[in-house]
């Protein structure tokens, strides 16, 4: 018998106004499973992503965290976000606290642990991604690639059962993102699941499980990263790696 | 003439004081009645923030000194009287409300919005999120232009000695009249305010400098 899937999303859609950007997605995620989200730009994957921890409301479809459903109504929203850590592309750092104190503000106010217990805490997941040494910088002191760990260990203080990246090293200079990819295959080999948004394919190939690739608000195609990026089924997905490897090549 | 300075000086001391009390006292009500209206207008239902928005044009668009008579002359007509001092502290902590207001708005809808997702992220409530992430940096942002409110409302109490309060402009006006010296009262009393507008300004800036935020220059 397989695992209770830790995220299940069943026939999403999400409509802004009269463009459907997604449409009808379902899939699930087993505990300590990696899946990257792949795709053009403008497909919906970061919506997808908004929509799994409710900062965007589906327009119609269900999702369910582990057993709870969570798109149901009087679903504890603000509950059923510490247990969905988010990674996002800007980082959003709160730029009045430390790096330290990011990783604090989340214990001490939403968990009410005490600043003693939640320092300790938040030293452990500081030093899981390498800053610990950075703790009583604030963001503006932080390099990107610096920020974006420390955006990971905000997350991973609340203890999260799955963690949501969207596209975590798109704003980061090339040198920079090896740092983060790092931290997030650690995660991985560590056994946290995974939810990732990203266009790095080199991490997509090592790190994934699986790889799901949408386009205009659908899937078009999932499977093991090994067989997606060398056999790829469809045309739609073919069409889209020979692009990529064209402005690989190109560079 | 000769005792016009030992007479003055105690007496616009006092009127000082007076100044200081009120400023102190409308801008502190300013800020608790400001803020909320702010906050209603940029994370509020759209009525209560048009409220909020009718409110803020009444008292910016019309003069304080009508403001404090209606208050003070208008509103016993109605039944409703007050001594002066509260009729003074009451026009002037509205009309700053509504200043300060915008203010607080300008500084809250700087914050770009990712601050507000990524703490709903973690699991906060709207609430904690605007307790414990926007209002810290609102707060920090709004510092220089909030001095300026501050600053202009030791200028702005003037209009109270209209209704009798004896501040700072009120001792000014009875000194003068006294020693038949309006120039030399009045030029002393400017002396006054400038000393008070220069050590406010200087505390303010020593407030921004302590709060400023590490790597941000």
């Amino acid at each position: 018998m397989r695992d209770l899937p830790i995220v299940r999303i069943e026939n999403v859609h999400k409509s802004f106004g009269s463009v459907e950007v997604l449409k009808g997605i379902s899939f699930a995620v087993q505990p300590q499973e990696v899946v990257v989200l792949i795709g053009p730009s403008g497909t919906g994957k970061s919506t997808l992503l908004q929509c799994i921890n409710l900062l965007t409301r589906p327009t119609q479809g269900k999702i369910w965290l582990e057993d709870q459903e969570i798109t149901a109504p009087g679903a504890d929203v603000d509950k059923v976000r510490q247990r969905i850590g988010m990674v996002f592309q800007e980082f959003n750092l709160f730029n009045h606290l430390t790096a330290l104190g990011n990783v604090m503000v989340g214990l001490t106010k939403v968990q009410s642990l005490k600043p003693a217990e939640a320092r300790k805490k938040a030293l452990w997941e500081l030093e899981r991604v390498g800053l610990s040494a950075h703790a009583d910088k604030y963001p503006a002191q932080l390099s990107g690639g610096q920020k974006q760990r420390v955006g990971i260990a905000r997350a991973l203080g609340m203890d999260p059962h799955v963690m949501l990246f969207d596209e975590p090293t798109s704003a980061l200079d090339p040198e920079l993102t090896g740092e983060v990819l790092a931290v997030m295959q650690k995660l991985a080999r560590e056994g946290m699941t995974m939810i990732v948004v990203s266009h790095e394919m080199g991490f997509a190939r090592e790190v994934a499980n699986r790889i799901i690739f949408m386009e205009d608000g659908d899937i078009v195609e999932q499977g093991p990263p090994q067989q997606l990026f060398t056999q790829p089924q469809q045309e739609r997905t073919r069409r889209f790696l020979r692009r990529l490897t064209d402005f690989a090549s190109s560079e | 003439m000769i005792d016009f300075l030992p007479t003055a000086i105690p007496a616009l001391l006092n009127g000082t004081g007076v100044t200081l009390q009120y400023t102190l006292l409308a801008l502190l009500m300013g800020a608790i009645i400001g803020l909320p209206l702010a906050l209603v207008r940029v994370y509020g239902r759209q009525r209560l923030g048009r409220i909020a928005d009718v409110y803020g044009n009444f008292f910016r668009g019309t003069p304080l000194m009508i403001q404090l008579f209606m208050v003070y002359y208008g509103l016993p007509q109605l039944g409703v009287t007050f001594p002066q001092s509260i009729a003074a502290l009451l026009t002037l902590g509205l009309n700053s409300s509504a200043y300060q207001a915008e203010y607080f708005r300008g500084a809250l809808q700087s914050i770009g919005s990712g601050q507000m997702t990524a703490a709903r992220a973690i699991g906060m409530s709207q609430w904690k999120a605007i307790r414990y992430i926007i209002l810290p940096q609102a707060l920090r942002l709004v510092l220089p232009t909030w001095s300026n409110e501050a600053v202009s409302m030791i200028k702005y109490t003037a209009v109270i000695f209209l209704i009798a309060v004896p501040d700072l402009m009120g001792q000014a006006k009875i000194i003068a009249s006294r020693f038949f010296a309006p120039i030399e009262t009045y030029l002393l009393v400017a002396g006054f305010y400038l000393i008070l507008v220069f050590v406010a300004t200087q505390l303010l800036r020593a407030v921004e400098r302590k709060y400023q935020l590490p790597g941000l220059v």
